[in-house]
C-alpha cells in the first residue's frame, strides 16, 4: 500500500491521506473528459481542475459499440504533456494490468470505470496494491463502501454516461446521500443490519454513521450537460463534478466549459448560474434513459 | 475577529474545520462582498490555474490585491502559496499571482501524484514535536528574499515561510488533523 521513496526516513508516498488528499484538492472543481491534447488545453483554459484522458467520450462509445478499453499510452502521454493540471485515465473494471500500465505512465488518478467494457464480472481491482489513487463509480451506498473497502480514494456517483441526461446522476446521489442520512439515526444494532443489507464492511458503516458522510470525497458524474445541471448536483451534496460528453459534444465547447466551472463554484447563487448560462449555444442533444440499449451504470458489483 | 477562507475551489472546507476547531468564526469567501468583513484570509490548496480564472470571473482579484496591500493577514497553502509568490516557474504564461511573497516557486516540482508524500517536519519554535506534513503535487520554493523567514525545510527547500503578516506553506496543514500551524498563524499575525 505504501512504499518508501528515496529521501529522509519519514518520507512516505502512496498513503491513504496522500491518495485522498488529491481528491480534496479537486473539490468544487470540474474534471473534463478530453480525447486530444488540444481539447485538454481548451479544458485547462476553461478552468478544469483535471482532465480525464480517453480515446472516445462516452457518447461515442455508446454510439460505436464494441469493446471499450484503456486508451493508447501515446495518447495519454500527449495529453499529459499538453497541460499542467492533473491527468486521470480509465481502466476496465477488474483489469489490474491496465491499471498497472496507467500507473507506470505517471497518471495522477486511475478511474476504474463502467464506461469501458468490464474485464472481470466478479472482482474489482485491488486498489490498495497501488501507489496511484483510484476513483470508482457507485449507484448506491453499498457499492460506494465496497469500492472504498477495495481501496478507492474517491467515489463518483455513476449517473448514465454519454446521455446528457441528469436523471440517473440525481437518482444515484439521492440514494447514496439519503442512505447516509438514515444510517446517522440508526442505533448500534441497526448498523449491523445496514452493513448486511448494503453488503459492506461494518466498520465503514460505523464511520459513515459517525461522520455523516463517506470516508472519501463524493463527486458526481454521468449526464451533466449544463451549468444548472452542475449547480443541481452540487446542491444535492456532490463535492465536484465530472463532465464527459457534455462539453465536447456541445455546439461550442469552450464557453460551455467555462460556464460549468463557474456554476460549480457559485452553485448556491442562481443569479451567477443564470448569467453564465446565457448564449452558450446548443447543449449536447441527449438521450432518454428508457431508449438505451446498454445501461453502463449496471456494470460493477 | 473573523477569518475568511477563499472558497472558489480546493480544500477550503478542511481549513474551515481547523479554524472552527480553534474557535475562530470563519466564512467562505466567493464574492467581494464576503471579503469585505474579514480580518484574515486563508488561500487553500487546489488548482492554481482554476483559482486564477475564478479570481477574475468572481471579481475578487483586485479587492484581494487591495486588502493584501493593506497588510491583511494571509495564509496560503500549496496553490495558495503559488498565488502569493512573486515569481512562478512552470505555471501557465497567463498565470498572474498576487506577488506579495518574495519567493521563487516551481509548480508541481516533485512530479505527478505518484510522488506526493507525507514527511515529518521540524518547525522552528513549534512546541510538541515534529509536524506530520502532507504534500500533494506540491510546489518547491527555490529561493526566498531577505524579508522571508524560513520556518521549516524539507530536502533543503523551504516548506513553511513567513514574511510579515504572510504565512505560506507548500504542504497541507489542514489535512494533518494537527491544529498547531494554523494556531501559530493566528497567534503571530493577529496581534
Amino acid at each position: 500500500m505504501s512504499t518508501d521513496a528515496p529521501g529522509p526516513a519519514s518520507h512516505t508516498v502512496g498513503t491513504t491521506r496522500v491518495k485522498r488528499g488529491l481528491a480534496e484538492m479537486l473539490r468544487g472543481g470540474v474534471i473534463m473528459d478530453v480525447v486530444t491534447p488540444d481539447q485538454a488545453k481548451v479544458a485547462e483554459d476553461a478552468g478544469a481542475v483535471a482532465v480525464m484522458a480517453l480515446e472516445r467520450v462516452p457518447a461515442d462509445i455508446r454510439r460505436d459499440g464494441g469493446v471499450a478499453r484503456m486508451s493508447d499510452p501515446a495518447m495519454i502521454e500527449g495529453i499529459r504533456q499538453a497541460v499542467t493540471i492533473p491527468v486521470m485515465a480509465k481502466c476496465r473494471i477488474g483489469h489490474f494490468a491496465e491499471a498497472q500500465v496507467l500507473e507506470s505512465l505517471g497518471v495522477d488518478y486511475v478511474d476504474e470505470s463502467e464506461v469501458l467494457t468490464p474485464a472481470d464480472e466478479a472482482h474489482h481491482v485491488d486498489k490498495w496494491a497501488f501507489t496511484v489513487p483510484f476513483v470508482c463509480g457507485a449507484t448506491n451506498l453499498g457499492e460506494a463502501l465496497r469500492r472504498i473497502a477495495e481501496g478507492a480514494a474517491l467515489i463518483r456517483s455513476k449517473g448514465e454516461a454519454g446521455t446528457g441526461n441528469i436523471v440517473e446522476a440525481v437518482r444515484h446521489l439521492r440514494s447514496i446521500l439519503g442512505d447516509i442520512r438514515k444510517i446517522q439515526v440508526a442505533d448500534e444494532a441497526e448498523r449491523f443490519a445496514w452493513a448486511k443489507e448494503l453488503r459492506a464492511p461494518v466498520d465503514l458503516v460505523q464511520q459513515v454513521a459517525e461522520r455523516g458522510e463517506l470516508p472519501v470525497p463524493l463527486f458526481c458524474a454521468g449526464g451533466i450537460a449544463t451549468p444548472a445541471d452542475a449547480a443541481l448536483v452540487m446542491q444535492l451534496g456532490a463535492q465536484a463534478v465530472f463532465v464527459g460528453s457534455g462539453i465536447f459534444k456541445s455546439e461550442d465547447p469552450s464557453p460551455r466549459a467555462k460556464a460549468i466551472v463557474e456554476a460549480t463554484t457559485h452553485f448556491r447563487d442562481p443569479a451567477i448560474v443564470a448569467k453564465v448560462s446565457r448564449g452558450l449555444g446548443e447543449p449536447m442533444r441527449g438521450e432518454e434513459i428508457e431508449g438505451l440499449e446498454v445501461k453502463l451504470a449496471e456494470r460493477g458489483w | 475577529m473573523k477569518a475568511g477562507v477563499l472558497a472558489l475551489q480546493g480544500a477550503f472546507r478542511e481549513h474551515g474545520e481547523v479554524l472552527d476547531a480553534l474557535g475562530v468564526a470563519t466564512i467562505e469567501v466567493r464574492t467581494p462582498h464576503e471579503l469585505a468583513g474579514i480580518d484574515a484570509l486563508v488561500i487553500p490548496g487546489g488548482e492554481s490555474t482554476t483559482m486564477g480564472m475564478l479570481l477574475d470571473t468572481s471579481g475578487l482579484r483586485e479587492p484581494i490585491a487591495e486588502r493584501l496591500r493593506e497588510s491583511l493577514p494571509v495564509f496560503g497553502t500549496c496553490a495558495g502559496l503559488i498565488l502569493l509568490a512573486d515569481d512562478v516557474i512552470d505555471g501557465r504564461p497567463d498565470q498572474e499571482p498576487f506577488g506579495v511573497l518574495d519567493a521563487r516557486v516551481r509548480r508541481n516540482a516533485y512530479g505527478s501524484q505518484l510522488a506526493s508524500f507525507e514527511a515529518d517536519l521540524d518547525v522552528r519554535g513549534l512546541a510538541g514535536g515534529s509536524f506530520r506534513a502532507v504534500f500533494i503535487r506540491a510546489p518547491v520554493v527555490e529561493a526566498v528574499g531577505d524579508a522571508v523567514e524560513v520556518l521549516a525545510e524539507h530536502d533543503g527547500h523551504p516548506v513553511l515561510v513567513r514574511q510579515g503578516r504572510i504565512f505560506a506553506s507548500t504542504f497541507h496543514p489542514e489535512l494533518s488533523g494537527d491544529l498547531r500551524i494554523h494556531e501559530r498563524f493566528l497567534s503571530e499575525v493577529m496581534t
